[in-house]
């Protein structure tokens, strides 16, 4: 039986054109494998991040220790911190964006489904290019946040900085491609009766997400460049010889950074906004409120910026905007939670994993926002910031927050993908594990980050009380770790299942279980015609019960874009470009010149490559 | 009932075709590139440890005397044409959205002169003050001077390469009325880039 | 079944008991010599005040909703063959009230935070002392303007009067923490930062830099001696002294008894014949090593801008290197030979300095108090 649905399969999708092969997956434009490749590349990137973080909890694990140089250490925790964010919690939103947001809003692909791979593949070689300074010995070392005028040649004369510099530049290219490309799906391709105050929360969330990263990105694309001009053309944006600012960097990278950290959660408040539906058999408590607060949140996230900075003297009146406009922030985002629970309350909860990860994300979310506001108060945050009590406030919101959201996701979305259902009692154990060992690893740090521990130091002294803590956060890194082999276990098992899940397991109310698991090429056989929000709920509502599995149709007569190659070359143009940038002294102007060629041979192809 | 996939601009939900949407998206990203590096320049604006300076004379500590450094009717000029090319363009457009080959062929290749010209101008602008003695490292004006206007610039002439392709492209007959879509993005990337110095030229040449 | 019964039951009990125990355990204040939670000086109560009343709101809406979330867990748990519920969709009573509510607690917050934002910028008085704080790739410089005095690492601050902080950096940023009696300013090399505190319990507290500032970020700690106003002024009277020679170490052999009927000597002891030997070779090697060219000796009047921190009574420190080291002839002698061993990065070199080299260098520097 399960050969013969597999021979099926690759019956149908022979006849349809879609290959397997390692060809196919290069030049795919197929959202859906773009999908899965930003997914694996991601997992990849963030299994490192990991086993980054439990090399810095050994060495913290003991006062004095030298398990690690300072060196090695500073490199390990900046790697930690930038691979985690651009590396592993942005792209693993990328593969849900890419997966699940055309099936959402009921279209057959994007609106750019090259600028889609494009993007991909930009990411790819820029991880690549970050991580490649580590065969160099010379991975980025300045802190994920890599303030000024440390980042200056005299100060860092290295290829650290220059790694992380132009990587993130690269990284920076990926997600506005991305952002462009999603931005224009969403508004101009919803199925006919799907408008904005019907589209399904998440599609709205990563809306929100995508117009963030337009806006911001650029702002630190602009930073990077004046810190690329200090570092390699001697120009002193940065550098208070010349004349320049080191504080400067700091507001050009905050006018980033904040917006960034909303990139970082939305996605995950628009997965949990599908999952607690589902699970709790009613709807999304407050719609209205829901979008209002998250565009809300978008427009105030850009007014907060300095609240990173009130140790640094800008005076009362900045003190106070910053204050204040950081605690109005707080009022949508709990109204969030309150709409969650609202969500919850009075349904028929059912606990399989997926529900589990939702509700770990809002319990833990709720102390990360509380440490939040802890934070607001600058003659308060005076004691904190730059403490571990900082670095337990956004491990609460980014791991007890996006990475619970997304496992969350992970779970929920996995038969659609993959057409296999996950383990329950493994998707159990890795949440109990996971929900224990994150709380054990970042709980103390409130503690010691009050009791005086700075951030970012590779060792402490003995008689600073420091040892106890730091002692259960090492060890709950490693209880974290154990959850995470269970969820590799769990994936593993699953692959080896036949490819038979339904297409409707949980009783989904959005349009993607309606379709088969995993779906065709072309996603919907039909264009749906959507009447009101939780479409699906309505149609198996007005039907008397569920609907029957969706068969698997030819597709014939549907024409979907053509593969192509030019994404890659001119993603390769880029990393070129930079790559030269950074040998400029070595190699000279014309491998960059000669690199820039190549991206414009790209882009002018691609442009009138015949799309289909 | 099947859709062709990239019908797209038959049925989309605004209407509006996705290309042109995402050009009007992807200039509101630009909008913020260039805001953040016009701020750059009005945060370091009289900030120079050293001159020369934009509108005041110095006198280095060696003796050697900078006149104020810019050269504003050459620069007005530029401006001007780069005013009209905007004007220029849509003149093209409308000839290639009416079939009008002369039209288009002709107010495209005007656009393309005065694009060229700007680009030109600059070029000389800029060689002339580095041989007046303002560098790109000699001071925070340079610096932020030369990085504001070279990345107009270099968005510039990148706009007169996607013209010219398109000139080309409607020379040899590939620009019919239902391929105008083509021209009409790059006609809007140029506005913007059109908008941009509307903003740069009082910012940094006039306003003192 | 152990993971059916966890799996609804989903309060983690073990946990949160450690965790509780962990808590009451770890609050008393002699575990934690750099705590910001026991302020012992007026800027320091402020930014407490502050947490204490975040805290408070903090824990009661987190025991609210925390709350109100278990509860629906339980109490709403469903099964698969359940009728379907109730479809609210929203309760705008319910969602004006939960908007509200928020931000009058927020407003509750923010009015002793803006207050004590002002507070906290104020400058202070004329009669504060001034001390300048510059922050160094990796140690701290204090100078005493109105003494003329300059120091390293440990900074002696009189009780009871307020200290006015004015704050540079020599090269990156760094940040000055002092979390016993305020809080912490980062310092810049283009700009100057402020902060002020007046020490409001006797003793001796650690602080550390709180800005990643390279390899030795970790190791850059400073300390505050915190001293009743005599012995401050005490501790003043005897930097000033400390000029351009080092004071003679008292000897550590008492002068002969006079026998009976000889006169008791008159005059100063004279200095014994090792640690004169032995001083004076050390500041034969001082000079010859080249560490007078980064560090100066002299606490009175000392020159500015130099490279290391300032050694005239580094004698008498509790640490060296900025924290890393307790402050014994054996530490010292191995930070002499081997500063890169102990601190890489740091920009003493290694001088090939000998064992009997530094013995001598440690006799020098001892005396230097």
């Amino acid at each position: 039986m399960a050969t013969r649905v597999l021979d099926q399969h690759h019956a149908h999708a022979a006849a349809h054109g879609e290959k397997n092969g390692l060809w196919s997956w290069i030049t795919t434009v197929d959202h859906k494998r773009i999908g899965i490749l930003y997914g694996a590349t991601a997992f990849f990137f963030f299994l490192l991040g990991g086993v980054e973080a439990l090399l810095l909890r050994i060495q913290l694990g003991s006062a004095e220790n030298t398990f690690l140089s300072p060196d090695t250490y500073n490199q390990l925790f900046t790697m930690h911190g930038t691979t985690m964010i651009f590396l592993a919690i942005m792209p693993l939103s990328a593969m849900f964006f890419n997966f699940m947001i055309p099936l959402l809003i009921g279209a057959r692909d994007v609106a750019f489904p090259r600028l889609n791979a494009f993007s991909y593949w930009v990411f790819l070689l820029g991880g690549l290019f970050l991580n490649a300074s580590f065969l160099f010995g010379a991975a980025p070392d300045q802190g994920w946040f890599g303030y000024a005028n440390l980042t200056s040649k005299q100060y860092s004369p290295g290829l650290n900085v220059d790694f992380w510099m132009l990587g993130l530049q690269i990284l920076g290219i990926a997600s506005l491609a991305a952002a462009l490309n999603f931005f224009v799906t969403i508004v101009n391709m919803r199925a006919p009766g799907m408008t904005l105050m019907r589209m399904p929360m998440f599609v709205w969330m990563s809306f929100i997400t995508q117009v963030l990263l337009l806006l911001a990105f650029p702002v630190i694309t602009v930073a990077l460049i004046l810190l690329m001009y200090d570092r390699f053309f001697g120009t002193n944006f940065f550098v208070p010889s010349g004349g320049g600012d080191p504080l400067l960097w700091q507001h050009l990278f905050w006018i980033f950074g904040h917006p960034e950290v909303y990139i970082l959660i939305l996605p995950a408040f628009g997965i949990v906004s599908e999952v607690l539906p589902v699970f709790s058999r009613k709807p999304l408590f407050g719609y209205a409120a829901m979008v209002f607060s998250g565009v809300f949140i978008a427009f105030l996230g850009f007014g907060v910026w300095s609240h990173h900075m009130f140790s640094t003297g800008m005076g009362p009146l900045a003190d106070t905007f910053f204050a204040l406009s950081t605690m109005l922030i707080a009022i949508p985002t709990g109204v969030k939670i309150f709409n969650w629970i609202g969500t919850m309350w009075g349904g028929s909860l059912q606990y399989q994993t997926p529900m589990l990860f939702a509700i770990g994300f809002i319990a833990m979310f709720i102390i990360g926002g509380l440490s939040g506001v802890m934070h607001s108060s600058p003659p308060a945050d005076l004691q904190q910031t730059d403490t571990y009590f900082v670095v337990a406030h956004f491990h609460y919101v980014l791991f007890g927050g996006s990475i619970f959201g997304l496992t969350a996701g992970a779970y929920y979305w996995w038969p659609k993908m993959f057409g296999r259902m996950l383990n329950e009692r493994l998707g159990k154990l890795h949440f109990w594990l996971m929900l224990i060992g994150f709380n054990l690893t970042f709980f103390p740090m409130h503690f010691v980050g009050l009791h005086g521990m700075p951030r970012r130091v590779y060792t402490y002294p003995e008689g600073l009380g420091f040892e106890l803590m730091n002692q259960i956060e090492t060890a709950g890194a490693f209880v974290l770790g154990v959850a995470f082999l269970v969820f590799l276990v769990n994936i593993f098992q699953s692959w080896r299942k036949p490819r038979n899940a339904p297409a409707d397991p949980w009783n989904g109310a959005t349009l993607e279980w309606a379709i088969p698991s995993p779906p065709p090429e072309f996603n919907f056989a039909e264009i749906p015609t959507v009447h009101g929000r939780d479409a699906l709920w309505e149609l198996k509502r007005q039907r008397g019960g569920p609907l029957p599995e969706p068969a698997r149709v030819s597709g014939a007569g549907i024409h979907m874009p053509n593969p192509s190659y030019w994404p890659l070359v001119t993603a390769f143009g880029i990393l070129g470009f930079f790559v030269f940038l950074m040998t400029l002294g070595q190699t000279g102007i014309w491998p960059v010149i000669a690199s820039f060629g190549v991206l414009l041979l790209g882009v002018y192809k691609w442009a009138y490559e015949p799309a289909g | 009932m099947t859709a062709h996939a990239h019908a797209a601009h038959l049925e989309t939900s605004t209407g509006l075709d996705n290309r042109k949407l995402a050009i009007w998206t992807f200039i509101g990203s630009e909008c913020m590139f260039f805001a953040t590096l016009i701020s750059n320049y009005l945060v370091n604006k009289g900030k120079s440890l050293v001159g020369p300076f934009p509108h005041e004379s110095w006198t280095s500590p060696s003796g050697q005397h900078f006149e104020p450094i810019f050269e504003i009717p050459l620069v007005t000029l530029g401006t001007a044409l780069l005013l009209f090319s905007s004007l220029f363009v849509v003149l093209a457009l409308s000839g290639a959205q009416r079939g009008n080959r002369k039209a288009l062929l002709g107010w495209l290749a005007a656009t393309l002169a005065c694009g060229i010209f700007f680009v030109g101008m600059q070029v000389y602008e800029f060689t002339h003050f580095v041989h007046r003695g303002l560098g790109f490292t000699t001071n925070l004006f340079g610096s932020s001077f030369f990085t504001l206007t070279g990345f107009h610039g270099t968005h510039v002439t990148l706009g007169v390469l996607w013209l010219a392709t398109v000139w080309v492209d409607a020379l040899r007959g590939k620009l019919p009325p239902s391929k105008s879509l083509n021209l009409e993005m790059a006609a809007l990337y140029w506005h913007f880039v059109d908008v941009v110095w509307i903003i740069i030229f009082p910012v940094v040449y006039l306003i003192k | 079944m152990l993971l059916r019964t966890a799996a609804r039951c989903s309060f983690p009990w073990p946990a949160a008991l450690g965790l509780l125990a962990l808590v009451l355990a770890g609050c008393s204040p002699d575990n934690y010599p750099q705590t910001t939670l026991l302020p012992r000086g007026d800027f320091a109560k402020i930014a407490d005040d502050l947490l204490d009343t975040t805290v408070r709101w903090a824990l009661l809406v987190f025991v609210l909703v925390e709350g109100v979330l278990l509860y629906a867990i339980f109490r709403f748990r469903g099964k698969p063959d359940d009728p379907e519920p109730h479809q609210t969709h929203g309760n705008t009573t319910v969602e004006v009230i939960w908007t509200v509510i928020p931000a009058l607690i927020l407003a509750a917050i923010a009015v002793p935070t803006v207050r004590a934002i002002f507070e906290t910028n104020a400058t202070p008085g004329k009669d504060a002392l001034t001390i300048e704080v510059v922050g160094h790739q990796w140690w701290w410089e204090f100078r005493y303007p109105e003494y003329n005095l300059t120091t390293a690492n440990e900074m002696h601050v009189p009780m009871g009067r307020m200290v006015s902080l004015r704050m540079g950096s020599n090269d990156v940023l760094h940040s000055f923490w002092v979390p016993q009696f305020a809080a912490k300013r980062d310092v810049f090399p283009n700009r100057e930062t402020r902060m002020w505190f007046t020490a409001q319990a006797e003793g001796d507290y650690p602080g550390q830099c709180a800005e990643f500032c390279g390899i030795q970020h970790g190791r850059m700690s400073h300390r505050i001696k915190a001293q009743k106003p005599a012995d401050f002024q005490a501790w003043v009277a005897h930097m000033q002294t400390l000029k351009t020679k080092p004071t003679p170490a008292p000897p550590t052999t008492p002068p002969p008894k006079p026998r009976p009927g000889q006169k008791a000597q008159e005059g100063p002891p004279a200095r014994p014949e090792s640690i004169a030997a032995a001083t004076g070779a050390g500041e034969k090697l001082f000079l010859a090593k080249g560490c007078i060219a980064c560090h100066a000796l002299n606490a009175f009047d000392a020159p500015k801008g130099m490279v290391g921190p300032n050694l005239a009574n580094v004698g008498a420190r509790s640490y060296i290197a900025a924290g890393t080291l307790k402050n014994t002839d054996e530490n010292l002698a191995r930070w002499i030979r081997d500063p890169q061993g102990i601190k890489k990065g740091v920009l003493m070199p290694n001088l090939g300095v000998t064992e009997a080299e530094a013995q001598a260098l440690v006799a020098y520097l001892r005396a230097h108090k």
